[in-house]
């Protein structure tokens, strides 16, 4: 794959504000939002290719920067709500205005994104700095023409969904109905219409009546993208539950549960934190779902609770690791997983700025680094590894070398070409497959 | 191993998997007595299961000292310890442990005192486990004569086992056993959990006295207990119905007002 370097927005002072916590592709690839640690969104957009330029085709290029989420207090518990962005979602474009959904652990919030690139020029009672005219200089009437301008893209909050959670919210999801969405936090899914925002209905609670009892938690969720009515969550238990919220209003009893059954030969103190569910990805299709856990991703089929139709390692090598792993907390961290348009590959990130790639038709893997050194505009990346001892190549990393402190853990994919976008801490890498640029 | 750099914090516990000696780790039906023949020169088992005890009370309490706690990362940990525990209610062995004040696992401290257990326990061999380690099981109110003012555990009458959780955390003597890392799995939960509006004065009602004396899980509490005053809290506290266009900033000048008001108060 060739790899183009994009933004580095580099947080010289350190504080970090800058971190990448989220990217997200919209419905046609055109644009790219990425979301980070300081509450801003920042937009790409995609150049259109010309014939004349080939090898500039393709380019993404900021489009629009904002302020989605401010720092905010908890008064009742002393806390303060990070301003972080957990997620963003792009709605499906209904008009030549684009919109997203962005929110943070508490609010979300719909941002309606517009160009303006004309601007009425010519006006009878004002001049062109806008002054009112002296009415006796006024001799004759024009129309005013409209002009072109320097492309102005112009984003308004237009709806803000507060007081919906008393958790962090972790996932949202548009539903395909595009009148609906829903919003979940650690114990709650609630379901919001895009309209209204001062009430919006629960659909899964799973907080026990005593706290004291509490061993579960809500990770991840996702609408199906042709059902209206199917949504799946996956927990801390590494379980995932599909709902159907034509059964009840509260859909706490799932329709189907997929679980796999421990591996006992593989049983640790440690081996329910590594079966919680970071993230849960409906297929393109939509009849699959993809899973990530600390040391794989599977795919599931829908048909199928018993066991995922397919696991890959991603890095089988931390096993031994846990124990440091835990004492350092990066056992906790929560990575992506990303489907390709065709569902043929699945790709997720993973630790010293690395992230991989899974073809499901030939069960082919890489190992891919999102870094300055080995990408230069242009150039193409070489596949890593990892050795875990024994024969040792040249180039290899050994595990004890790896850098805990690059982890990849947002990763997005073009929704029709091999384009991806890789946030590695605060730097975004956008990588295209010139070969192969179209699905097949 | 190769450099050690990042994830070599515990060396003894990685190095002790590496070898192969357990190439599972902490699993709970392996042999334990294989373990004893090489006690000296590998730590044991259950050395390696109380430090992740250890650990993972730790991390409890530190996820207290945060803006505001990871609750999936809290109920993961405490989940962990609850396996621990459960197991080593099985085994026979509770060990109250003094790493606050000595930095380490003191290996005295452990076979310092020879309790019975509570008579409805059932106990599995106690010949089973090497004499190093302590096979005994505390009594819960003995302790409490003893100098628990570093303890990190929070172990707890060994009864039966009909429910785990509250026996591990009950705290049946408060006063006893303070200490920075002692609290009860509910009341990690609890405050968590946020109080809605209309139960202000069941957030008061619920502050325990005990809690004064420790300084990491009063951020949250002490200053709800400052705020005083009912209806002001009511007021800005309740679900606001924000204009769609409504400004988070604008709200929080709102907010900054009116704790001016309560604290000149």
């Amino acid at each position: 794959m060739e790899g183009e370097r994009i933004c580095e927005v580099d947080s010289g002072d350190g504080l970090g504000a800058d971190i990448i916590s989220t990217v997200e592709f919209n419905h046609t690839g055109e644009l790219l939002a990425t979301g980070d640690k300081g509450g801003r969104v920042v937009i790409f957009q995609r150049e259109p290719e010309s014939k004349n330029e080939p090898y500039n085709q393709g380019e993404y290029n900021v489009y629009s920067t904002f302020q989605s989420h401010e720092p905010e207090f908890d008064y009742l518990k002393s806390l303060e709500i990070e301003e972080k962005i957990n997620k963003i979602k792009w709605l499906p474009q209904q008009n030549a205005a684009h919109s997203l959904l962005s929110t943070n652990d508490k609010t979300i919030k719909l941002w309606k994104i517009t160009e303006r690139d004309k601007r009425p020029e010519g006006y009878n009672l004002k001049d062109e700095e806008g002054k009112l005219k002296d009415l006796s200089t006024v001799t004759s009437l024009q129309v005013p023409v409209l002009k072109p301008m320097d492309l102005m893209v112009e984003v308004t909050p237009r709806r803000i969904f507060a007081n919906g959670h008393t958790y962090h919210v972790n996932s949202i999801s548009v539903n395909s109905d595009c009148e609906t969405y829903m919003s979940a936090d650690d114990l709650r899914i609630n379901l919001w219409h895009l309209a209204i925002t001062d009430r919006s209905f629960n659909i899964v609670d799973i907080k026990p009546a005593n706290m004291e009892d509490l061993t579960e938690v809500i990770t991840a969720s996702e609408f199906h993208p042709h059902h209206c009515n199917l949504f799946v969550y996956s927990s801390s238990k590494g379980s995932l539950r599909l709902c159907d919220m034509r059964a009840s209003a509260l859909c706490d009893k799932h329709s189907k549960l997929y679980e796999e059954p421990e591996d006992p030969s593989n049983r640790s103190f440690f081996s329910e934190i590594i079966s919680s569910v970071s993230d849960v990805k409906f297929s393109h299709s939509g009849r699959y779902m993809l899973t990530r856990d600390y040391l794989t991703v599977k795919v599931w089929d829908l048909n199928m609770e018993t066991k995922p139709v397919e696991t890959y390692q991603v890095h089988d090598y931390l096993r031994s690791k846990l124990c440091s792993l835990y004492e350092n907390d990066c056992i906790f961290d929560k990575f992506e997983c990303a489907w390709n348009g065709s569902d043929s590959v699945i790709m997720t990130g993973a630790y010293n700025n690395f992230f991989r790639m899974f073809d499901r038709n030939t069960k082919r893997d890489v190992t891919l680094e999102a870094s300055r050194e080995s990408s230069k505009p242009r150039a193409i990346l070489k596949p890593r590894r990892v050795c875990v001892g024994g024969k040792r190549r040249k180039d290899d990393i050994s595990v004890d070398s790896l850098d805990f402190t690059k982890k990849i853990l947002h990763t997005a994919w073009h929704p029709t070409e091999n384009i991806i976008a890789i946030a590695a801490t605060n730097n975004l890498y956008i990588f295209q497959d010139k070969v192969n640029s179209e699905m097949h | 191993m190769g450099e050690e750099e990042g994830l070599h914090q515990t060396p003894f516990l990685d190095t002790m998997f590496v070898r192969g000696l357990k190439r599972k780790c902490f699993d709970g039906e392996e042999d334990i007595e294989g373990t004893l023949a090489g006690i000296k020169a590998i730590p044991s088992y259950n050395l390696q299961r109380q430090s992740l005890l250890d650990m993972s009370l730790v991390k409890l309490q530190l996820c207290h000292m945060l803006v505001e706690p990871n609750l999936c990362r809290s109920v993961l940990i405490a989940n962990t310890v609850r396996q621990i525990q459960e197991e080593m209610t099985q085994d026979g062995t509770w060990q109250m442990i003094n790493t606050q004040s000595t930095g380490q696992a003191s290996l005295d401290r452990l076979v310092s005192t020879d309790i019975l257990c509570r008579s409805s326990r059932d106990h599995q061999a106690e010949g089973k486990h090497g004499p190093a380690y302590g096979t005994f099981n505390k009594d819960f109110e003995s302790d409490q004569a003893q100098d628990n003012s570093e303890t990190m555990s929070t172990a707890s009458a060994v009864q039966t086992p009909r429910n785990l959780q509250s026996n591990v955390w009950e705290m049946e003597s408060p006063q006893e056993n303070k200490g920075n890392f002692q609290k009860s799995l509910d009341q990690i939960f609890e405050t968590l959990e946020n109080k809605s509006p209309n139960t202000v004065e069941d957030l008061f009602s619920e502050v325990d006295n005990s809690y004064y004396d420790l300084d990491t899980m009063l951020t949250g509490m002490m200053s709800n207990t400052k705020m005083g005053h009912c209806d002001s809290l009511e007021t800005f506290s309740s679900p606001t119905n924000t204009a769609s266009n409504s400004n988070c900033k604008s709200d929080l000048n709102d907010l900054d007002h009116i704790v001016e008001i309560l604290v000149e108060s």
